[in-house]
């Protein structure tokens, strides 16, 4: 992959794109970080075999392949179930016990792609006893990610990194316990899928649509710049009841946001955040 | 000109170059450095006092959107890539390139495109041919690249293949390369 000629040009056919794909499909990447987009863009150029980013317009406005292939390729990142274990261990040490005793608790899962870590969650809260009483809401711009999220089916060959990390992320059971291994893939039990709701959702558009006990939001902001961060802090916000818990990616930060002195911090390394009462 | 982001990339056996080069930067030395280490996740809490422990000047760790400062090292977070713009850092999970996240491509490639001349990239030694790409590309919008001299290496795979991309601008060995940047980025009155 290399840089453009011209980049002032490339820059402009970019905004030219983004403004197309939203006007026709709604798709909102206007507010995206420029640098991470611009990499999605070339890989989408060279996926495509096409050379410039007008003639990659031409194609995704009168190929709704062309915009589904497009849309994969911003939004799907590689993860797996209990990515960043020492994550689950903060959560069952400092959240648990916070949300132990309300009547129903609703934790939302935004940005949840293919599923891994929603299924995570509902088994560390299976194992606190407290999945009955749950309800899981698991939500992606990118509906045929969560199609797959659904389904519940991962290699199997992904299930000995799963295994190590669920131990890592404090897991005391055998995790074969919520898999059915069936030739070279594994699926999800079906009693780990009843409390979770999946629905597609766009920050952008983005409006509160619960109220929440948990909110986890990882490493899914990182691709948006300071504006659209901002709005979809203040949806959050809006979305997390008094004392809930919000929960961001290691490297992300609540400094300088609007509600950074609406949280108070309840594990620093880990980035989980409570909202004030 | 100012330059405004050194870029210094290796895997196997980079730290030990590393300690060298930043044992030759004063602790007024103004450009900002990142450095992008390949490395097992999660070791990236001990490189950083590593670091700090051979520099005079602050490591800091990179955090979404921070600000790129003059006169600090950044270390790449491990199982992250480090993009820039205009004067913050963005991380991205996208998947790995060449095996590695960071990738050293990765950083120097949006380094190209926001900098351009602005910026100077450094491949030390290191398996696989991570950074040649990107170092191409940098080289190619008038960044200045510095490449280890392979025969130095300890794993010649990086520096051989950034050299023979056509990346390399200056071809050093590890106790010239410290030098280098502090003269090549002396304000002149």
């Amino acid at each position: 992959m290399t840089v453009a000629a011209q980049p002032e040009l490339e820059d402009l056919e970019v905004r030219l794109l983004l403004e197309g794909i939203f006007r026709h499909y709604g798709y909102d990447f206007r507010d995206y970080a420029q640098a991470s987009l611009k990499r999605r863009i070339r890989k989408a150029l060279q996926a495509e075999q096409i050379r410039t980013v007008s003639a990659l317009q031409d194609a995704i406005l009168h190929d709704e392949q062309a915009m589904r292939r497009f849309l994969d390729l911003v939004t799907v990142d590689v993860t797996a179930m209990f990515r960043d274990p020492r994550l689950y261990v903060a959560v069952r040490t400092s959240v648990i016990p916070l949300i132990r005793n309300e009547p129903l608790i609703r934790v939302w899962h935004v940005g949840c792609a293919s599923g891994e870590e929603v299924y995570s969650m509902a088994i560390l809260l299976h194992e606190e006893g407290l999945l009955e009483k749950t309800r899981l809401y698991a939500t992606d711009l990118n509906q045929s990610l969560l199609d797959r999220g659904k389904e519940g089916i991962y290699p199997l060959s992904a299930m000995q990194t799963h295994t190590g990390n669920y131990l890592a992320g404090g897991g005391t059971r055998a995790f074969s316990e919520y898999y059915a291994a069936r030739y070279d893939r594994a699926q999800i039990k079906p009693w780990l899928k009843a409390n979770i709701v999946w629905a597609q959702h766009d920050l952008v558009a983005g409006a509160s649509f619960n109220e929440f006990h948990v909110i986890l939001c990882r490493n899914v902001m990182i691709y948006f710049n300071r504006s659209l961060q901002d709005r979809v802090h203040r949806l959050l916000y809006e979305s997390l009841a008094p004392g809930g818990v919000l929960a961001l990616g290691d490297k992300e930060s609540l400094q300088f946001t609007p509600h950074e002195a609406g949280y108070e911090s309840l594990d620093r390394r880990e980035k989980l955040f409570r909202k004030r009462k | 000109m100012t330059y405004a982001l050194i870029a210094i990339g290796g895997s196997l056996g980079s730290f030990k170059v590393l300690q060298v080069i930043l044992a030759a930067l004063p602790p007024t030395f103004k450009v900002p450095v990142v450095i992008i280490v390949h490395r097992e996740r999660g070791q990236e809490a001990i490189l950083a006092p590593l670091v700090q422990s051979h520099c005079a000047l602050p490591v800091a760790e990179i955090e979404d959107k921070g600000r790129i400062e003059p006169g600090r090292i950044y270390i790449a977070p491990s199982d992250y890539h480090v993009l820039v713009e205009d004067g913050t850092f963005a991380l991205s999970v996208e998947a790995p390139l060449h095996h590695a996240r960071p990738s050293i491509d990765i950083t120097f490639e949006s380094m190209a495109d926001y900098y351009g001349r602005r910026a100077i990239g450094v491949i030390l030694t290191g398996t696989g041919q991570d950074g040649a790409q990107g170092m191409a590309a940098l080289r190619q919008r008038g960044g200045q690249t510095v490449v280890q001299t392979p025969a130095s290496a300890e794993a010649p795979g990086m520096p051989e293949a950034a050299i023979s991309a056509g990346a390399a601008g200056h071809v050093l060995p590890p106790e010239e390369i410290g030098p280098f940047l502090v003269k090549l980025t002396e304000e002149r009155p």
